[in-house]
């Protein structure tokens, strides 16, 4: 067991589902109401995972889960990167962590307005890249790629 | 012009846009949505008249002036749109409003297999095309668990170090226009062009190449590329001289820079701001030194840090960058190793040219590599480079088809962008342009 994972679970004792290592990366996945708490302790001491690298989602409409949220940590001080997993089920919602750290406020944005994924307690979540009356989310598997016809297809 | 009882908010455009997303949501408009809402609907003149209605039923009150900023403006470096509240010259609130340049990269590739996302994704942040494909690359290496070769290593060291130079020298050249210094960025294009040209010579494309492959880069230096790399490593340290003495104590340019758009290092760190604009302010964070890879902990450069965290100290210390990356190539030639310049694993990596005239199983990978792309083992992997405007990061998730179920660049210019609302509160309007500037951000990044 890795020691960052001893160290979130004697602090956040059963919040820590799972735990796997892949080229080199460690992904923790977590309860999806223990999020929260696994993000103030990890940007403070010991941990120091100051900064939010990234945050985004993947759609799994086969999985039970479905949004598979993923949490880019990065540590300043050691160079050392984290991942935090966790499942935002088939009504997305999680808490926001933009009160951890403040650049996840766009990121959280991006996920609501590409996977419909809601955040508790977020600022403003409106959308971000699309228009602001758009339908769907267009990241979600089940949205169709569109694209333009091509002019004249039907003449041949 | 209807109003919306309760709302307050006049209705047209993109008032009635929000106001549609929002009910078809079952929420309240939220922050950002208000904002846009009220400003869209406001012509010149029935903002001034909102503002002289409030003055007249308050006296002495100051009710904000909302105007836009862009999307269509010179200083936005793109499509930016600033939904900018005012009280006389000095502003009172922001919000960024962008998009315009979104193109579902993102949602594409998911469609494309992994060799042809590259095509895509090379096409994010315009000015630093190396960037967006080595990370992408070196995530999907990372799941293949595939080893680049040392000689493609060095050979992505120097196009990318190339490519940190055109784009410092876009932002320096456009930086100094936005000012008034309109000479710098004729001078600045000279280089550029050359540099250019290199990219032309090894990659086939000026911009938006595909250069570097999953496995190690497309093909090995061309005859004579060598000898006008290094001709232009000799010139280009005199060439940033000249940039030098044209701003560093340029009385106009040290005016409009020092002291602007300055933020504590602890907030900016908060808001994720990582590149130049995080080191000016004298945080040591660069993940060519913190996170080496590619063999950049092989090259002996400095990483340059600012003390104030302004404007001036940003420029200066791109400028800075420039000679280090100059340093880094001329480094990177001398030391290139021998070998080949990619990876000879033909699940994954197409098998050279002349073999496909002699050889039937050469000519099958190629077949199979073209049609159907190579499968990719299951999994996620998030990939990081150091780009000219900040940690550069992929994300690549797979199912184990030929085809990645996710990928996601973390842009630096998109979160970087977010710094500017507070930067520019109770700042003045004229030093906006400055602070846009400064941050340096691609809006093919920030929308992808």
């Amino acid at each position: 067991m890795s020691e960052v994972r001893a160290t979130i679970d004697a602090a956040v004792p059963g919040a820590v589902e799972d735990a796997v290592t892949q080229a080199g990366e460690l992904t923790l996945e977590v309860g999806r109401d223990r999020l929260l708490e696994v993000a103030r302790f990890a940007a403070g001491r010991p941990l120091s995972f100051e900064l939010l690298s990234d945050l985004t989602c993947t759609d799994w409409p086969e999985r039970p889960g479905r949004f598979r949220l993923a949490y880019h940590l990065f540590s300043l001080g050691s160079g050392s990167r984290l991942r935090l997993r966790v499942w935002a089920g088939d009504e997305p919602e999680v808490d926001s962590v933009t009160s951890v750290w403040a650049t996840a406020d766009w990121h959280e944005r991006e996920v609501y307005d590409m996977f419909g994924v809601r955040f508790r307690g977020h600022p403003d979540l409106a959308r971000i890249l699309m228009p602001l009356d758009w339908e769907g989310h267009p990241l979600r598997r089940d949205y169709p790629l569109g694209g333009e016809e091509v002019e004249f297809s039907d003449a041949v | 012009m209807s109003t919306e009882p309760g709302l307050g908010l006049p209705l047209a455009g993109e008032a009635r846009e929000a106001l549609e997303g929002a009910r078809r949501e079952g929420r309240e408009l939220t922050e950002t949505e208000r904002a846009i809402a009220g400003a869209e609907a406001l012509t010149p003149q029935e903002a001034l008249a909102t503002v002289e209605a409030a003055t007249e039923t308050d006296p002495g009150s100051r009710a904000p002036m909302v105007i836009n900023l862009g999307p269509q403006h010179p200083s936005t470096h793109g499509v930016l749109r600033l939904v900018t509240e005012l009280d006389g010259e000095v502003i009172r609130d922001l919000h960024p409003v962008i998009g315009y340049l979104h193109t579902g990269i993102e949602k594409q590739c998911e469609n494309k297999t992994y060799w042809q996302a590259i095509t895509l994704v090379t096409r994010m942040d315009y000015l630093a095309s190396f960037f967006n494909i080595h990370a992408f690359c070196m995530a999907t290496e990372r799941l293949l668990e595939l080893e680049v070769p040392p000689r493609g290593e060095y050979l992505r060291v120097i196009m990318s170090e190339l490519n940190r130079i055109t784009s410092h020298l876009v932002w320096l050249g456009t930086s100094g226009l936005e000012l008034g210094a309109i000479t710098l960025l004729f001078y600045t294009y000279r280089e550029r062009e050359k540099a250019l040209d290199l990219c032309e010579m090894i990659a086939g494309d000026r911009m938006n190449t595909r250069y570097f492959q999953v496995g190690g880069c497309a093909d090995d230096m061309p005859p004579g590329f060598e000898a006008r790399l290094r001709a232009f490593i000799d010139e280009m340290p005199g060439r940033i001289d000249e940039y030098e003495s044209l701003l560093s104590s340029n009385p106009i340019w040290v005016d409009r820079t020092r002291g602007i758009g300055v933020l504590p290092a602890e907030r900016l760190i908060d808001l994720g701001v990582t590149g130049p604009a995080l080191r000016a302010a004298g945080v040591d964070l660069d993940l060519r030194k913190t996170t080496p890879y590619s063999g950049y902990e092989h090259f002996d450069f400095q990483v340059p840090l600012g003390a104030n965290g302004d404007a001036y100290d940003r420029y200066a210390l791109r400028v800075k960058e420039m000679r280090e990356s100059v340093r880094i190539i001329g480094q990177a030639l001398d030391g290139l190793p021998e070998g080949r310049h990619i990876a000879d694993d033909r699940k994954v990596v197409l098998p050279p040219r002349a073999e496909l005239a002699t050889s039937m199983e050469a000519l099958i990978h190629h077949f199979k590599l073209v049609t159907e792309g190579f499968p990719v083992p299951e999994g996620e992997a998030y990939a990081a480079v150091e780009s000219p405007r900040g940690e550069l990061g992929c994300y690549v998730a797979s199912d184990g088809s030929p085809k990645p179920r996710r990928v996601h660049v973390r842009d630096p210019s998109f979160v970087n962008l977010q710094a500017l609302r507070p930067m520019a509160r109770g700042a003045y309007l004229a030093d906006l342009i400055t602070m846009i500037g400064s941050l340096d951000n691609v809006m093919g990044g920030v929308d992808r």
